[in-house]
């Protein structure tokens, strides 16, 4: 027994190290859990974008099902991302909410009267303050909020149809279920 | 040989200064003092950017670290202790922020892994030094003894012959 440990003892080494190094493969060093995920979303409150003199707040955002996306014009997957954004609104009753990411009003404004607006509202945060509060770290991030407030999903970097219809609409669809 | 190993030192050395030079500037931040400042500095050697995950937020030049250098320089001048400081940045980023991680039960290999390796290669040790030993003390039969013998004599004799 003892000669074939000899053997097997390093085998099996080899096997756990397969196994760890294979499942490295699939993770993605870029994509850092959130740890607002389950936890009441942070309080803000900024001016709109399209009405400065207008707030936007948390508050607006309760009470639903909502979807937070965070973005920006100088973010290049921003811009890949937009048109999936544009088929949730289609596709779905949710009110999406944009936090307009360390940007500049007017080609903002642009891009959402160029590209088509997704958004119900969205928040303009210039100096990026509130987009520290909710950990972003990279646009276009999207966040997905309970009709209690509670942070159910946090997507980081450009939603695609996959994602979308894998993961997002079903889970929009069980949040708006359930009471 | 002397003297290519001392350019390659000095190679070396540039490279170093070179990246250390490369570093932020903390220019835009008000100290009262030098010991204000180390802590400071301190503080953001430990905390790590995001954005390029091998930097902390003292070596990045990322516009995500330059904002996050500020909020920690506002919230020391507003007096917070480091403690409050690292909880705010863990409750936002979450535990990726820390270049030295809390020990938890998900942690619990990262920490313990190494000691546990330690034991085992020192077991592992222990257990091939004792079998050499048992193999040194071993007796032999007066049998293997006198076969033994012959092989010694043979040996020198045939030394001897060649002689």
């Amino acid at each position: 027994m003892t000669r074939y440990l000899r053997y097997l003892v390093p085998l099996a080494i080899f096997f756990i190290l397969v196994a760890f190094l294979y499942r490295g493969l699939s993770l993605d060093p870029k994509r850092v859990p959130s740890p607002l995920v389950g936890k009441p979303m942070p309080e803000f409150t900024l001016p709109r974008l399209k009405d400065p003199a207008a707030t936007l707040s948390d508050s607006d955002l309760r009470g639903k099902v909502s979807v937070l996306n965070i973005w920006a014009t100088w973010c290049v997957s921003c811009r890949a991302e937009h048109s999936v954004l544009l088929q949730l609104a289609r596709e779905s009753t949710v009110d999406i909410y944009g936090l307009n990411y360390k940007d500049e009003r007017t080609p903002a404004l642009q891009w959402l009267q160029q590209l088509g607006d997704p958004y119900v509202a969205n928040a303009f945060d210039a100096d990026g303050r509130t987009g520290i509060d909710w950990g972003v770290y990279g646009a276009p991030e999207t966040f997905i909020m309970d009709k209690q407030g509670i942070v159910r999903h946090k997507h980081i970097g450009p939603l695609s149809v996959d994602d979308l219809n894998n993961t997002i609409l079903p889970l929009i669809a069980e949040l708006q279920a359930t009471p | 040989m002397i003297k290519r190993f001392f350019s390659l030192l000095l190679l070396c050395l540039l490279l170093v200064a070179g990246t250390a030079q490369a570093g932020v500037t903390l220019e835009e931040f008000k100290f009262n003092s030098k010991a204000e400042e180390q802590h400071f500095k301190d503080l953001i050697e430990e905390l790590r950017c995001l954005v390029c995950q091998n930097q902390s937020l003292a070596d990045s030049d990322a516009e995500l670290a330059h904002d996050l250098r500020a909020e920690v320089y506002g919230m020391v001048q507003a007096g917070n202790s480091d403690e409050q400081i690292v909880e705010f940045l863990v409750a936002r980023y979450g535990d990726f922020v820390l270049y030295n991680p809390p020990v938890k039960p998900s942690t619990y290999l990262l920490w313990f892994g190494p000691f546990v390796l330690l034991v085992i290669a020192a077991l592992m040790l222990l257990r091939s030094v004792r079998r050499q030993q048992n193999t040194a003390t071993t007796e032999i039969s007066t049998e293997e003894r006198a076969q033994l013998d012959t092989l010694l004599g043979s040996t020198t004799s045939s030394k001897g012959d060649k002689q």
